[in-house]
């Protein structure tokens, strides 16, 4: 009965959408608004049915329905409520109907808010969502069907992958989704503007501010996804460079070189060709990474769910790009520069060579990540190219890049005086070399972390000065210092959402660098009652217990934390789930603004009187995630309505 | 010139979609088992209806070594009827199937045995011993193991009827000694 149901509405969905896609189409090119209003029609029609599978599913979910295959594989008894609810996107069919709801849901607002203001362009737009909104319908119907029966209805379920167990799974695909299908409105818009010629400026303005919008939630994905791995995986980390996390890194370098470069074509009617061509391939980069992720061409430890939609997705990605790049060299004269670039020390060039190192870094997690399928296909060996690989290609890109984050905000356009310079450079200049002599004092020997430190406050001091510098502008004016700093943020809230970002970054650079560079860890085995020591801290290992959850036994062990006096418990344990051959390590953790207590509960002895552990000091962490937060607020505070008028 | 220099950059993708096809071909799991070749660990297990099970008693015989779980979904569900059907097509040419529930409940594993009409042995491996001894990894895992006991083919996934017969007819085709 669900199954049924469910089918018929994601195949009657399927119809809509490629009714919809087709009449969009077909209005605008012979000017009838009834049928772009009709295709209108079916876009709702097509949210609804989503919405209703979506929710037909949960519901099976919750209520243990074990004639639906795909609840059967995700939950058992013992799954808790969140996780039952969770568990509905925990697996590839699962995750493609949310990821068409969120498809559906975006075609939705682009139609509510553009379409009177894009007369041209929004048809073309529409049909364009629609199709590829009728591309994942087709997915779900035939590759990877949510709804299919199961015979005989099973009494249990498998249940949902322990490690998916976790509050950030709550979030993280909901927040990667969002941003990945949120790029597909600026690649919609850009495909509208090529199709129709309008390769000016309107279909920019419009894809500024999406592509904003689906930066914000792929950062928050990224980020929320780093949280997971460090908190849950157990290895201390929070980036491996795996091809999953890959995937979902390049489209978000290339949308923020597309951020970048939109504002020289938007001052200097320069890079056309080379803007569109970047909408184009961050989208094409989601479809990658959707490919990468789900095809199981590459191994990846995030191999949560593989399925036969490889070849369906090749296909269509195929497609995509080869009718995205042939509009693109059918409208090559159109695409054609205006302006010039006039000197070399200019904020143009900055942007242009941020362009270009943000491709360059775009260019080789690319490389890296397929270099398996390249060295087998060219020399028959796998061979694949670990974190050291990216580390040492990145390290210098992102550094050369946060130098740059300090130079483009402030040089002047087109060309920069030497008194421009001076004005804006001499004292961050001085600052972050003095914070280079300070670290090297202080006892700081590696190179790296003495430059990222420079860079950094160099940059800090750039955003300051301007701060400052416009703050006081205000006030001679004669504003209050409240009211000077909120309007400064309010007016001119895209410029200085940047700089909160920018701030942002620099955050995530300190903690990257710092847990690089400083952070320590050790192995012990230790009886009841005995201690290990780190950079400080002394682990008493208390005892060990055994739990039963409604889903898995688990064993749990208690720590006691020191340094002089007693600051914590730590209690990490070692979850047993019957369907998983290896057990789950839980990690217990001790955050802190300089350095965070993170241990790991390895073997034991079956009797309690023995224990391995192992135990991080990591440092600067935490200004991760508290970057992390800064960096989105930014990007909440850029996407807000500019506002013209004086505040 | 300029004209068709434009039509480079659709091309410029042509390679790389060749590249992902070609991932097509090639399984990134697929790691043999340093198992193959050697001797079959021998192990002694009771069957769900309490009689004793050991690989000892099949010496001379075709042994297809399934291990299974009742949460196995829907692999493990896919491939019992398979192997049940074949059993009973090949049991009187020297072949027996055996089955090994791993990580388990006793009820639901019974229940799984009684649905499926399954009447090849079937064993519980309560202590996990025996699939550590195998080196299983997930289920459902397949052993293929010739007259000399030797494991001789390790398959991983659902078993379907092509991959049982080509392995138990290319194993009963070897001349064997006891």
């Amino acid at each position: 009965m669900t199954v049924d149901l469910g089918y018929g509405m994601t195949l009657v969905a399927l119809v809509l959408a490629i009714y919809g896609g087709a009449a969009a189409a077909v209005g605008a090119r012979a000017g009838r608004p009834a049928l772009v209003e009709s295709a209108q029609h079916a876009a709702l029609g097509v949210f609804v049915l989503i919405t209703a599978c979506f929710a037909l599913l949960t519901y099976a979910f919750l209520t243990f329905d074990f004639s639906v295959r795909y609840v059967a594989t995700n939950t058992n008894l013992g799954t808790p409520f969140y996780y039952r609810i969770t568990g509905v996107w925990g697996a590839l069919e699962g995750s493609i109907i949310l990821w068409s709801w969120m498809l559906g849901l975006y075609t939705l607002i682009l139609i509510l808010r553009h379409r009177d203001s894009a007369r041209e362009l929004y048809p073309w737009a529409l049909a364009t969502m629609l199709g590829i909104l009728a591309f994942f319908l087709l997915v779900m119907t035939i590759a990877a069907p949510p709804f299919q029966r199961q015979v005989p209805v099973a009494a249990d379920g498998r249940g949902l992958n322990p490690l998916l167990e976790d509050t950030g799974m709550i979030t993280h695909p909901v927040a990667l989704y969002l941003g990945f299908t949120g790029f597909t409105v600026p690649f919609a818009f850009a495909m509208a503007a090529l199709i129709t010629g309008r390769v000016g400026d309107t279909w920019l303005a419009l894809t500024r501010r999406w592509t904003i919008v689906a930066w914000y939630f792929l950062s928050l994905g990224l980020l929320i996804g780093g949280w997971w791995s460090y908190h849950v995986l157990g290895w201390g980390g929070y980036w491996a460079w795996d091809p999953v996390e890959n995937a979902a890194f390049m489209p978000w370098l290339t949308a923020t070189a597309f951020l970048h470069s939109v504002m020289i074509q938007e001052r200097r009617r320069m890079l056309k060709l080379w803007n569109i061509v970047l909408v184009i391939l961050t989208f094409g980069l989601t479809l990658f990474g959707t490919f990468l992720t789900r095809s199981g061409v590459i191994a990846s430890v995030h191999a949560f769910t593989q399925g036969s939609i490889g070849a369906l997705f090749l296909g269509f990605l195929a497609l995509v790009m080869l009718t995205a790049l042939g509009l693109v060299a059918w409208r090559w004269e159109a695409l054609r520069s205006q302006g010039e670039l006039d000197s070399v020390v200019s904020r143009e060039s900055a942007f242009l060579l941020n362009n270009v190192l943000l491709i360059a870094a775009a260019f080789t997690v690319f490389f890296g990540t397929v270099f398996p399928l390249l060295s087998e296909a060219v020399r028959g060996v796998k061979v694949s190219v670990g974190a050291p690989f990216f580390n040492q290609v990145n390290v210098p890109l992102f550094l050369s890049l946060i130098f740059l984050m300090g130079v483009g905000p402030l040089i002047a356009w087109r060309r920069a005086s030497l008194e421009n310079l001076k004005k804006n450079f001499l004292w961050p200049v001085v600052l972050g070399v003095a914070a280079a002599a300070a670290a090297f004092v202080l006892g700081v020997r590696s190179a790296l972390a003495a430059l990222t430190l420079a860079t950094t406050v160099f940059v800090g001091a750039t955003i300051g000065v301007d701060f400052v510098r416009a703050t006081r502008a205000r006030l001679r004016v004669g504003e209050a210092l409240v009211p000077a700093v909120g309007g400064l943020l309010r007016r001119h809230n895209r410029r200085y959402g940047g700089f909160v970002v920018h701030l942002g970054i620099l955050l995530i650079a300190l903690g990257v660098t710092g847990s690089h560079a400083w952070s320590v860890q050790t192995e012990a085995t230790l009886r009841r009652g005995e201690t290990a020591e780190l950079a400080g801290y002394r682990i008493r290992f208390d005892d060990l217990t055994a739990v039963e959850e409604s889903n898995h036994f688990k064993v749990v062990g208690a720590f006691t934390v020191s340094n002089g006096r007693v600051l914590d418990v730590l209690r990490p344990a070692k979850k047993f789930y019957p369907q998983e051959q290896s057990p789950i390590a839980y990690v217990d953790y001790r955050l802190g603004l300089k350095e965070d207590v993170y241990l790991v509960l390895g073997d034991f002895a079956r009797d309690g009187t023995q224990a391995t552990i192992k135990l991080q000091v990591n440092r600067l962490v935490s200004w991760i995630w508290i970057g992390g937060v800064v960096l989105t607020l930014g990007a909440l505070l850029a996407i807000l309505p500019e506002r013209r008028t004086p505040a | 010139m300029r004209r068709l220099w434009r039509w480079l950059i659709p091309l410029a993708a042509l390679p790389v979609l060749a590249l992902l096809a070609y991932g097509f071909r090639v399984d990134p799991r697929d790691i043999p088992s340093p198992l193959i070749g050697r001797p079959a660990p021998a192990f002694g297990l009771a069957t769900f209806e309490g009689t004793p099970l050991s690989l000892a008693t099949h010496r001379g015989k075709v042994v297809v070594l399934n291990f299974w779980a009742s949460w196995c979904q829907p692999a493990c569900y896919e491939e019992a009827p398979v192997l049940e059907r074949n059993w009973r097509e090949y049991r009187d040419r020297g072949v027996v199937v055996v089955g090994v529930d791993i990580q388990d409940r006793r009820e639901p594993a019974e229940k799984f045995v009684r649905e499926f009409g399954l009447t090849f042995p079937n064993a519980q491996d309560v202590t996990g011993a025996v699939s550590v001894d195998y080196g299983v990894y997930g289920v459902p895992e397949t052993f293929f193991l010739d007259r000399q006991g030797r494991i001789r083919v390790k398959h991983v996934g659902a078993v379907t009827d092509a991959v049982f017969r080509a392995n138990v007819d290319r194993l009963l085709a070897e001349p064997g000694s006891p």
